[in-house]
């Protein structure tokens, strides 16, 4: 087991206080364990739990990482940010000075220069300083962030996806049978299962309200999101690192970085993961020279083992019906989770959920007063496996819409492709590369491989 | 001219019971916008103790004297918000002419960010209200507007808001104290079904404007000061309570979400930091509010432009962030 001193140390120093009964009886059990050789989880715990001061580190500071650190630093009384890492320096300033700006002067920031990490690499350097730590660059590299967070005994907030492709997704779940025995917290940013109408309604379906799920709409259809444009002097890499929605290795498409949300509510609220997905999609609007390779609408029949069948639309085109909702039908009604409303089979309503817009809690801050909590009791939350999943259901998706084919989840669980490189330099060349006008190569359906 | 042709308007006012209209189109798209013309005058701003629902910050009632404005007949659409925030007719911005009221680049009008969260919550795009967007977004859609038509546009003050809301009347609601009649003229909690509705599909007030009671609450110029009118000298006219900060706001008109009495003519709102409070990102959007699903706009069009160098004070260029 490779270890760093300075983390050798830190967690010899804190046994004593940390050692407990319950953490003999967890080491017991690590020890029973013929297939784990990871003796540091306990001691991780033991590190954090009552009122001892969290680390913090935000890896990827972009608008939704600042907004995960204040959230952090608002849940629990007693925590600090201690470092921050990102691929470009301008990013980390901006973030610094947003975070900044929401505390006003209360002192729950220190970043001095030496604590702020530039580059591919800088997230370890970043992670190392941390007992709990944010994972919030783009998707790509979150599985071996992920990775690097877990073998050395963090506590974890990552967003959603956790990966862009199969390699990622086997990382990913390979750590999280670790982090379960280290007993690491990982909370994953699929804020409906913090959201209370989410939760009171799943409640609802599992007490039988609508029957058995048969079928169901997911939908994320809007005008799309922002994009950068390419800038003199940038390298081919760094255009695709700031403009990084539109590169699947980066992002996974959009039925990947957005409308996750909605296929992880059909996983979710059925109880299964999809056995087999075929669809269709394309480029037919957003397909400038600014739009990387990504489709702008895909449609998606996804199939379950039970039997249900889950249509799922999502599309990025301006001017077109939006919508962003999950409805499912079942056996003895129907349910609509924008409307918070349960109908039976003639539509008359038998349940709303009662609370207004905007009353209930903000989910995004849910997700962290649970982990924070759950670090200081003791607990564990592990959503990194259905995370794990809700992504490769969603990449199952994409590759269903690329391909034109009928793809099982299981041999998408065992896919070869490989989209994010193993280590990236700034003078790697990128996965995707542009032809001589500036296009880059698209999805064929019927000619694009599963691969 | 136009003072003359509302003369012959109002007189003739049994006979056509709306006030003028005049149709500003954008080069580039179909969609318009309809301005309803307000003429100037005066009129008594704000409630008494007695009126049912009277907040504290609607009195002392007062006599405010207003120059006469162009007004949207009907709050601003997603069809023409979205001209707005894709910018994809700008190309087609009026050419400069020292005929325009103003000859602003279009290239300078700053542009919201696309939203991460679809914005219309499934409510409906298509003839139905914006919301959710931030005061610095309504004023600069009305920059835009300017820049587009070279006619000078702008948020409404909140005495000109009052002034064509009441349209003439002096009672709670336009149409006047009866909450028993709000379902014919306004969407609010009772009958919104929870969600706003195409604009324009309740009955106008008596100057023809649609939804100015009701539907989506509407952003105005001023601050939110709860003591304003109680610092107004007699005869007070054109006032505006400016204001450098972001917070608080004044909306007003209620909306699909609220209760009667927060439709009423006179009644007052601020906006807050908290309509962001869903927004997962750091720093919080400045042009949109999450958690504000009830606040849209109409705009206004003063009949006198003001000068050129007078105008950026209309456009948030002096906002602190």
């Amino acid at each position: 087991m490779k270890m760093k001193n300075k983390n050798k140390n830190k967690n010899q120093t804190n046994r004593k206080e940390g050692e407990s009964r319950r953490s003999f009886v967890q080491k017991t059990a690590l020890a029973t364990s013929a297939l784990l050789t990871i003796p540091l989880g306990v001691e991780a715990m033991a590190n954090v739990r009552g009122d001892k001061k969290l680390k913090l580190a935000l890896v990827g500071c972009g608008g939704r990482g600042s907004g995960a650190a204040v959230q952090a630093l608002t849940a629990d009384q007693n925590v600090e940010l201690v470092a921050m890492a990102d691929a470009f320096g301008d990013r980390i300033e901006k973030s610094l000075k947003g975070i900044q700006e929401h505390f006003d002067g209360e002192k729950k920031i220190n970043i001095p220069e030496k604590h702020r990490f530039i580059g591919f690499d800088a997230y370890k350097k970043a992670i190392d300083m941390a007992d709990v730590v944010i994972l919030t660059t783009p998707p790509g590299f979150r599985p071996y962030h992920f990775e690097y967070a877990i073998n050395n005994d963090k506590h974890v907030f990552m967003e959603k996806p956790v990966a862009t492709d199969p390699v990622g997704i086997r990382k990913v779940l390979e750590m999280a049978k670790v982090a379960k025995a280290k007993k690491l917290n990982v909370v994953v940013g699929l804020q409906r299962h913090y959201q209370s109408k989410y939760i009171d309604l799943k409640q609802r379906i599992d007490a039988g309200n609508i029957g058995k799920i048969r079928s169901g709409q997911v939908y994320w259809n809007d005008a799309g999101v922002w994009v950068k444009k390419r800038k003199p002097g940038q390298s081919e890499l760094e255009y695709q690192m700031r403009n990084w929605y539109y590169f699947n290795w980066l992002c996974g498409d959009h039925i990947l970085e957005q409308h996750i949300h909605n296929i992880d509510v059909a996983n979710w609220f059925i109880g299964e993961y999809p056995e087999s997905a075929q669809g269709m999609g394309g480029r037919q609007v957003r397909n400038g020279k600014d739009h990387g390779e990504i489709f702008d609408h895909h449609f998606v029949e996804f199939t379950y083992p039970s039997g249900a069948v889950i249509a799922s639309q999502c599309r990025h085109i301006p001017g077109t019906m939006s919508r962003v909702d999950e409805v499912f039908q079942g056996t003895k009604g129907s349910i609509e989770i924008g409307k918070g409303e349960i109908t039976d089979l003639e539509g008359n309503s038998q349940y709303k959920y009662p609370k207004k817009w905007g009353e209930d809690a903000n989910p995004y801050q849910v997700e962290h007063d649970k982990l924070f909590a759950s670090i200081r009791s003791g607990g564990v939350i592990s959503d990194t496996e259905n995370g794990a999943k809700s992504t490769l259901s969603a990449i199952l998706g994409r590759m269903a819409t690329y391909t034109g084919k009928k793809i099982t989840f299981e041999e998408a669980l065992n896919s070869q492709l490989h989209l994010m490189p193993e280590s990236l330099t700034w003078d790697s060349t990128p996965p995707s590369l542009p032809d001589t006008n500036g296009n880059y190569p698209i999805p064929t359906p019927g000619k694009t491989k599963f691969i | 001219m136009i003072k003359k042709c509302m003369f012959f308007f109002l007189f003739s006012g049994y006979l056509f019971p709306q006030n003028e209209i005049l149709i500003q189109n954008i080069s580039g798209t179909e969609a318009n916008i309809p301005m309803v013309y307000i003429p100037s005058g005066s009129f008594t701003m704000g409630s008494d103790k007695t009126e049912m629902g009277h907040f504290g910050d609607e009195g002392p009632k007062h006599v405010v004297s207003l120059d006469a404005f162009w007004i949207g007949r009907l709050e601003i659409t997603w069809d023409l918000f979205n001209l707005f925030v894709s910018r994809e007719i700008d190309q087609n911005q009026i050419d400069k002419s020292d005929d325009n009221e103003t000859n602003t680049d279009v290239d300078a009008v700053s542009g919201a960010t696309t939203p991460y969260v679809e914005m219309s919550f499934g409510m409906g795009i298509d003839g139905y209200p914006a919301i959710c967007m931030t005061q610095l977004a309504a004023v600069k859609f009305c920059e835009w507007l300017s820049a587009m038509t070279g006619n000078f546009y702008r948020l409404p003050t909140e005495a000109e808001w009052e002034y064509a809301a009441r349209a003439g009347s002096v009672s709670a609601y336009s149409f006047g104290n009866e909450v028993t009649q709000l379902n014919e003229y306004a969407w609010f909690s009772e009958n919104s079904d929870e969600k706003y509705h195409l604009v324009g599909t309740k009955k106008p007030n008596a100057w023809g404007l649609h939804d100015m009671h009701g539907n989506v609450a509407e952003w105005t110029l001023d601050k939110y000061l709860p003591t304003a009118y109680m610092k107004r000298k007699k005869g007070v006219s054109n006032p505006l309570q400016e204001s450098t900060r972001i917070y608080p706001k004044v909306i007003r008109g209620g909306s699909w979400m609220d209760s009667p009495k927060r439709l009423r003519s006179a009644a007052r709102r601020p906006s807050s930091k908290k309509w962001k409070r869903r927004d997962p990102q750091i720093p919080k959007s400045k042009w949109w509010h999450t958690d504000a699903p009830f606040v849209g706009f109409r705009v206004v069009r003063p009949v006198k432009a003001p000068s050129i160098e007078e105008q950026k004070r209309y456009w948030n260029y002096e906002l602190i962030n």
